[in-house]
């Protein structure tokens, strides 16, 4: 690549570049106003995502690759843009608030959030194993100090630690895999990757099928499938909630675009082993997701186990291997971020100072006190388990039809099942806020769920209730838009 | 012919000081196996030619890198009761065996290899001069993508390191 092009290589990741420079100016800006002022910061951190955002959207349609092609915007990477962007802008919106009444160090937070989303942009424009790599420790190195931030509470350390030490793991497995196949095909391009795939796999090679298993083992990790799912409780409850929901879809999501490009679209000649594996592994998170979660106590475990079934409903579409399956998987990811953060939003809203009020038993008659939250958290509640008009019926829709379509009837049954075994624990929610008066003298009842909360949290409770309607009733222009990040690149498969 | 020598000399090592590093039971010796693996990879680095790697991989992570473990290790100077018994379980068999299985399958892939020509290589391969102007032309993304990683873990290290002092500073 010479001088020369430049500009147009960086017009390519310009989302990161405006993420990294927020980032930068939000630690600048941290040393200059004093500890009590939070707000610059916030609001750095807050109109750099909407400029990434405004960028990601701008360059809608464009389809171009640089820095000798290690990076490459299509639809696909700006779909994926756009949900990490709209996640980590609701994500400050639920922040504000929880960041000051727990007392994290602000600027730092905001600074390893914005680190974080470049990651996952990265994530999802690689175009090459190296980015893949760096583009997922960008990401998940922030990730692991988030969680440990909350130092005033003992499980948070315990918690980053926990993920931290997994992590790192899963990354060495990941990069592993990465030389095996590097050392099979001799290159670290998905391009040059497709190209090979055949000839590879007619050999048998060893050293290619291994390389393969070991990155499905890392990026597994990622999106805590069942059975590299052993961090996914204790990090999801010790981190501060407001990264809890972060993590919850982001990563989650961005785990999935490497998925996508890597395994489902640059080793589609292998789809009839890979599809196998992905049988196997949607199967065992949709049932030990769904029934772990049923006895849950804790409303942050609950979710992280729902979460892991969630992934499970995900990986039903990609088990596919087909265009349409894509298109769901897509969809699903879009309308879960919505939800999941939404339900994580009601959880910081009603929780109080050091992180309390977390237990379901909490949540007891708030229908009462705090109808809204009580109807924001029903309209998510009913989405997560799927019940129409909401999105997550949509979602699920789309999911297990790509699946019925391909020919996967059983796992579709299968995820149907499961989708009826999780209403019990989401309607539980329900039936604990609507039907249950709270007991007179418990502690619980004394203060009536949390301090007033900042708008911040408010706000996004609403976009995320009123889309999640919205989408329900009006699926198609987000169809539209999914069927369009596909574009051209369906003849890979 | 004498550089395969060499070559089958200093992996034998390689391989034999990872055994010892996961299968020792005082973290000392691991740590000082790790640093004989480590020297064992960068003379393959040198017979490779790739003189720049074989000199990092020494000041880096023989040197600079497990000086600190070894620190840390002293610090913790573990007792022999607190490190606690050799135990079988049904994972470590597991783990065992697949690794097994993944060696064997790689084993019988390079055997085909083994007497393979030595590839030519352009001239200048491994020197500071090439390696810095391929890290700045081709590779020049994952070369920045780096730095943003490195300042990422130095955030973290002061966040969670630092006192307490007033209202979460």
């Amino acid at each position: 690549m010479g001088i020369d092009s430049l500009p147009a290589a960086l017009s390519v990741i310009r989302p990161e570049l405006i993420l990294a420079v927020t980032a930068l100016v939000c630690l600048a800006l941290d040393l200059l106003y004093k500890p009590a002022d939070k707000m610059p910061c916030w609001a750095v951190a807050f109109f750099g995502s909407l400029a990434a955002l405004a960028s990601t959207i701008a360059s809608w349609g464009t389809e171009q690759e640089a820095f000798s092609q290690l990076v490459r915007m299509d639809n696909l990477s700006n779909f994926f843009a756009v949900i990490f962007l709209m996640v980590g802008l609701i994500t400050l919106c639920l922040s504000d608030s929880y960041v000051q009444r727990e007392g994290l160090p602000a600027g730092e937070y905001y600074t390893l959030l914005l680190i974080s989303m470049t990651g996952m942009v990265f994530m999802a424009q690689a175009n090459d194993l190296m980015t893949v790599y760096l583009g997922i420790e960008i990401m998940s190195i922030p990730v692991y100090v988030l969680v440990a931030m909350m130092s005033k509470s003992p499980k948070s350390p315990e918690a980053g630690l926990k993920y931290l030490l997994l992590g790192g793991f899963a990354s060495a497995i990941l990069l592993f895999g990465i030389a095996l196949l590097y050392g099979a095909v001799g290159t670290t391009q998905l391009a040059d990757i497709l190209r090979q795939a055949p000839g590879a796999l007619k050999a048998s090679d060893p050293l290619f099928l291994a390389g393969v298993g070991l990155l499905l083992v890392g990026m597994g990790f990622k999106v805590s499938l069942v059975p590299f799912h052993m961090w996914t409780p204790d990090a999801y409850e010790g981190a501060p909630t407001s990264v809890t929901a972060f993590m919850s879809v982001a990563v989650k999501a961005a785990g999935f675009s490497v998925l996508i490009r890597v395994i489902v679209l640059s080793l589609s000649p292998m789809a009839v082993d890979w599809s196998q594996i992905f049988w196997w592994l949607a199967v065992l998170s949709m049932v030990l997701g769904n029934v772990v979660a049923l006895v849950q106590e804790n409303i942050k475990r609950m979710l992280a186990y729902s979460s892991i079934a969630h992934a499970g409903y995900v990986l039903v579409a990609l088990t596919t291997g087909t265009e349409t399956g894509i298109h769901a998987a897509l969809i699903y990811l879009f309308i879960y971020a919505l939800m999941n953060l939404g339900a994580f939003g009601v959880v910081i809203a009603v929780s109080r100072e050091g992180d309390q009020g977390v237990e379901i038993r909490d949540y007891t008659g708030m229908a009462r006190k705090r109808p809204l939250y009580a109807l924001a958290m029903a309209v998510f509640m009913f989405s997560l388990a799927g019940v129409p008009p909401t999105a997550g019926f949509i979602g699920k829709f789309y999911a297990f039809s790509a699946a019925v379509k391909a020919g996967y009837v059983w796992l579709a049954v299968i995820g149907v099942l499961m989708s009826a075994v999780s209403a019990y624990f989401y309607l539980r929610v329900l039936v604990v806020m609507y039907m249950k008066e709270p007991e007179a003298g418990a502690e619980y009842s004394a203060g009536p769920w949390g301090a007033p909360i900042g708008a911040g949290v408010s706000v996004s409770l609403w976009v995320c209730a009123l889309s999640i309607l919205f989408l329900g009733i009006w699926p198609g222009w987000l169809s539209h838009f999914a069927q369009q990040a596909l574009q051209g690149l369906t003849s890979l498969l | 012919m004498i550089q395969a020598i060499f070559f089958y000399i200093f992996a034998a090592s390689a391989v034999v000081m990872a055994l010892v590093v996961v299968s020792a039971r005082n973290p000392i010796y691991s740590a000082a196996a790790l640093i004989g693996c480590l020297l064992s990879v960068a003379c393959i680095f040198v017979l490779q030619s790739a003189h720049l790697l074989a000199l990092l991989q020494v000041l880096v992570y023989a040197g600079a890198i497990m000086v600190l473990v070894l620190f840390v290790l002293m610090l913790l100077n573990l007792s022999r009761d607190e490190l606690g018994r050799r135990r079988i379980t049904v994972r470590r068999v597991t783990g065992v065996y697949l690794v097994g299985a993944l060696v064997t399958l790689m084993t019988i892939r390079f055997t085909k290899h083994l007497w393979a020509p030595a590839v030519s290589l352009e001239p200048g391969f491994g020197t500071i001069e090439e390696v810095g102007k391929i890290l700045y032309t081709k590779y020049l993304l994952p070369f920045e993508m780096v730095s943003l990683l490195l300042l990422a873990a130095i955030i973290g290290a002061v966040v969670l390191t630092r006192k307490e002092k007033g209202d979460g500073r």
